[in-house]
């Protein structure tokens, strides 16, 4: 394949950065998305040029590093897929591929699609955990857990945390990351207890490092590639009006 | 001479004696003690989050832009524990003994023992931490069986237990950083260990940000920073899976124990270009329920589900009637190459064979099977464009875990005072070859369970010890170095990416020191890393400057591996029989199975670093079987 690519190139944060135009010609139909890049690189640097950076490390869909806007696009035309397990496959020979970096005032970009997304960690920190030290857990088996609720806390939980509901989010909203965890630990009778203070902690933590507010466009459920639902949203909205209906 | 300080007594026994009279840190003193963690996967988040509750004052260091991205993110399968929770005779003892037989007698019994031992708590722990395991309706924990044992002992969360894990690891964490007893550095690599008067300090490490060299003292370092196979470039492991931090700390002081021993994993993709980065790895829980085979007939060219019952060659199935798909890793790896070298292999390169569940289709309908699988499933037709209901799967085996790493005593500690590994960085546990679900295990308890016990006997003579000062001549000596590696690498101004220097090492690593190996090849192999080196230093190219920069980390990275590379050969070379994963042609029985050579080669090697271009200090700890006898290990 013959394919040209339109690429976000930023030397740093302070850098107002640009658009630039490079051609790749023999793109195999069957390498992933990052292969591709790989295969740019590999030819810039034959050039002498610096390589495009990004971020990647699992290359299999389950760490959440990688993650651009690709036409438009959080990680390309599939539905519920990373950028890396995007391949060449799913493009047209001698089409014009633009790739962008995440963007999202929570999410500044170090370097050309390289973003910094610690803002999430920050909302764990705030309280998606469950308060136990190690060495004094109870025998597993002694809280059972009805299959339907593991299910359902699992759905939550596997958000891999990537930002891709935040990169298409028109109010840069991390709602539905900051939701999954909630409901995550909010059905587990684990995690139930600390529900009310979790959840007014993470959501005050959102807010404070600047993501925008949900008003349930939905954008972020349509693009996750772990098919997070939104109604994990509301059961968020509905654990802190609880917690703050019920504050002491 | 090494002393691997091994508690007297019964096996039963022995960890237990040891927890009663290992020596304590009062709590006022805790926070007086600095220790540094490299690594934030389940091994390092785990005891960065155990010390910080403690009260421990602890550092913690990733190259990732988060813990929650670690490798430890990508295990699949599952994790095990005896719980005995089906009633089929599971007991510590029958985990023991198939771990010790899966690693081939390779391994210490004392260690082994103790990994079982500890592998239900980690399952009380985690369901704690809310990891979602797999359930049965009435709402009790759920698991299986995998490769290689008879008894349903590994607890999963669906294709994502490694996931889970991390992110139950990675929540204690998180909860440390907001309490601040653990203070967290995302993308920063540790680039050197500081050593004073013989006892680990400090390190030197990398901002990947902003390029800064920053110094890090402490009373105690502790590395958990995974294994290297990605030294083999194609591999199941995550791009940036590394050697550098326990290499850095093997030309410090520090043991390298085993290096040779690599798994290599039956159930991956195969490869389909010579543009591929990565072999990714299909679960091998799959092997539940999958038939493996291959045509009978050599280039065979009509397509799989056109080749009849009677020409297909289930080549597990007929050699090893007992465990037949399900035999451990390295048989069912040897055996796919067995067939594949004699040229049965499917698919454009002929090097796959097929993973076929159409009789689990016809038996237990689709619906149970997209159940059990339907991620992998997906994953799969994601990157092949093959949707596998309909044909078999294609697999091949790749390098997936090192078996080997620095040397531990039974405290995880290494030859260097001070110095600690844990998890996939050390050599512990696994012998030879590694039965599937035992790795996060063992990076859990050694994080959660065994190393809050043993650092606090180290630590405890150190409290009088004042706070490491970093300005010490050993923080400069070290700083300065790293600055000349990253100037003399950046210096060199030749033609020829990292990568390409990695993908060579890793060619000459499958093809000589691999799934089998050749005295003859092995030595060829030397010749040719050490000839690459030379090349690398003359005509490496990296881009780009000193701040942001992954052609710089790469660059470094290869560098070590051109080192580590060739110690591995060394390794191989000098064990004259085959165990485990080490298959050396040389030694296999007229069926072709595995020799191992017990008289001789009943020890663990651990290499020492004699400096740049000399043969590496060959000490060995010998291994002895109290309370086992070795014996043949058949799967048939
Ligand atoms: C695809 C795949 C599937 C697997 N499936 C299973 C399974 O089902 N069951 C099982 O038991 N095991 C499985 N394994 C093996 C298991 O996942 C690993 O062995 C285990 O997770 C290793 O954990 P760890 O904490 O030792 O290291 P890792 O999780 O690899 O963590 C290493 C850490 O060290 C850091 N690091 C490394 N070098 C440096 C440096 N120089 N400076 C700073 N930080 C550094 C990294 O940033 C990272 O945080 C699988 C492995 C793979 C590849
Ligand atoms: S690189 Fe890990 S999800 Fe894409």
């Amino acid at each position: 394949m013959h394919i040209r690519l339109k690429i976000w190139r930023q030397e740093n944060s302070q850098d107002t950065g640009k658009m630039q135009d490079y051609e790749l010609a023999d793109v195999n139909s069957d390498m992933s998305f990052l292969e591709m890049l790989d295969m740019l690189n590999e030819q810039l640097l034959e050039q002498g040029q610096r390589a495009i950076e990004f971020d990647h490390d699992c290359r299999e869909g389950i760490c959440g590093q990688c993650g651009v806007m690709i036409n438009g696009r959080a990680h390309g035309p599939l539905k519920n897929t990373t950028t890396c397990q995007l391949h060449m496959r799913s493009f047209r020979d001698g089409e014009t591929i633009y790739i962008e970096p995440f963007r999202a005032t929570a999410f500044p970009v170090k370097c050309d699609l390289k973003i910094d997304r610690t803002a999430f960690d920050r909302v764990i920190q705030a309280g998606g955990y469950i308060a136990v030290n190690t060495g004094q857990a109870p025998e597993a088996n002694s809280i059972p857990i009805g299959h339907p609720v593991a299910e359902a806390a699992f759905d939550a939980a596997a958000c891999i945390g990537c930002g891709a509901c935040v990169a298409v989010c028109k109010n840069s909203s991390a709602a539905l990351f900051t939701s999954a965890k909630i409901t995550h630990l909010a059905l587990l009778p684990q995690g139930a207890v600390e529900a009310q203070e979790r959840v007014r902690r993470m959501v005050g933590q959102m807010d404070a490092e600047g993501f925008g507010h949900c008003s349930n466009t939905e954008a972020c459920e349509a693009e996750c590639p772990q098919q997070i639902s939104v109604l994990h949203i509301a059961r968020m909205n509905w654990e802190y009006n609880k917690a703050q209906l019920l504050k002491k | 001479m090494l002393n691997a300080k091994i508690p007297e007594g019964p096996l039963e026994d022995k960890w237990r004696h040891y927890k009663e009279h290992a020596k304590l840190v009062n709590p006022a003193n805790r926070k007086k003690l600095e220790v540094i963690v490299v690594g934030t996967g389940l091994a390092g988040s785990s005891i960065a989050a155990s010390l910080g509750e403690m009260g421990y004052r602890v550092k913690t260091f990733c190259f990732q832009d988060t813990p929650r991205r670690a490798h430890s993110v990508a295990a699949q399968g599952g994790v095990n524990a005896c719980k005995n929770y089906k009633n089929d005779g599971d007991n510590v003892f029958r985990m023991f003994y198939d771990t010790i037989k899966g690693g081939d007698f390779r391994a210490r019994e004392a260690n082994v023992y103790r990994l079982a031992e500890c592998s239900a708590s980690l399952i009380d722990q985690a369901v704690a931490q809310g990891v979602p395991f797999g359930r049965e309706y009435g709402g009790y924990l759920n698991n299986r069986s995998f490769g290689g044992v008879q008894v349903s002992r590994t607890f999963y969360a669906r294709g994502q237990t490694g996931q889970q894990l991390l992110l139950g690891a990675y929540q204690a964490l998180m909860r440390q950083v907001h309490l601040g007893s653990v203070q967290l550095f995302a993308r920063h690599e540790m680039l050197d260990l500081v050593t004073i008067d013989g006892k680990a300090k400090g390190i030197i490490v990398r901002n990947l940000d902003t390029g800064e060299i920053q110094r890090h003292g402490a009373h105690a370092v502790i590395l958990a920073t995974g294994g290297f196979g990605k030294i083999y470039y194609l591999s199941t492991l995550a791009m940036g899976c590394n050697g550098s931090a326990i290499w850095r700390a093997h030309k410090k002081g520090a043991l390298m124990a085993n290096p040779s021993w690599t798994q290599i994993h039956p159930t991956s993709l195969p490869q389909s270009g010579e543009y591929q980065s990565k072999l990714t790895l299909m679960s091998e829980s799959l092997r539940n329920d999958g038939r493996i085979w291959v045509p009978k007939k050599e280039q065979e060219d009509r397509l799989p589900n056109q080749v009849p019952e009677e020409d297909r060659d289930y080549y597990l199935e007929r050699r090893y009637p007992a465990f037949g798909n399900l035999s451990p890793r390295d048989i069912a790896s040897r055996a796919a190459k067995e067939r594949i070298d004699a040229g049965y292999g499917v698919g454009p390169l002929k090097n796959a064979v097929y993973l076929d569940f159409s009789k689990a289709i016809k038996d237990q309908g689709v619906g149970k099977i997209r159940e059990k699988y339907g991620n992998l499933f997906r994953m799969y037709e994601k990157i092949t464009g093959v949707d596998a209901y309909q044909e078999p799967m294609k697999i091949s085996p790749a390098a997936h875990f090192s078996m080997g790493g620095l040397w531990v005593d039974y405290e995880l500690m290494t030859t260097i005072p001070g110095l600690f590994a844990l998890g996939e960085a050390n050599f512990a546990d696994h012998g030879a070859n590694r039965l599937g679900a035992n790795s996060l295990l063992q990076a859990c308890v050694d994080g959660y369970f065994i190393a809050p016990y043993t650092l606090a006997n180290y630590l405890a003579d150190e409290i009088k010890t004042p706070a490491t000062d970093v300005q010490h001549p050993a923080f400069d000596a070290a700083a300065k170095q790293v600055q000349d590696q990253l100037h003399l690498l950046k210096g060199i101004g030749g033609k020829l990416s990292a990568d390409y220097f990695h993908k060579t090492l890793g060619k000459i690593l499958y093809d000589k020191c691999g799934l089998s190996r050749s005295a003859e090849g092995l030595k060829q192999a030397i010749g040719e890393i050490k000839a690459l080196r030379q090349q690398f230093y003359a005509d490496l190219f990296i881009p780009g400057g000193l701040t942001i920069n992954s052609e710089l980390e790469k660059a470094g990275r290869v560098a070590d591996y051109l080192e580590l590379g060739e110690l591995m050969c060394h390794d191989a070379l000098t064990r004259e029989e085959s165990c485990g994963a080490h298959f050396r042609v040389e030694y296999q029985t007229p069926e072709g199975e595995a020799m191992r050579n017990d008289q001789d080669f009943a020890f663990i090697s651990a290499w020492g670093w004699a400096g740049e271009n000399q043969a590496p200090i060959w000490n060995k700890e010998p291994l002895t079987f109290e309370f086992v006898t070795p014996t043949v290990r058949s799967y048939k």
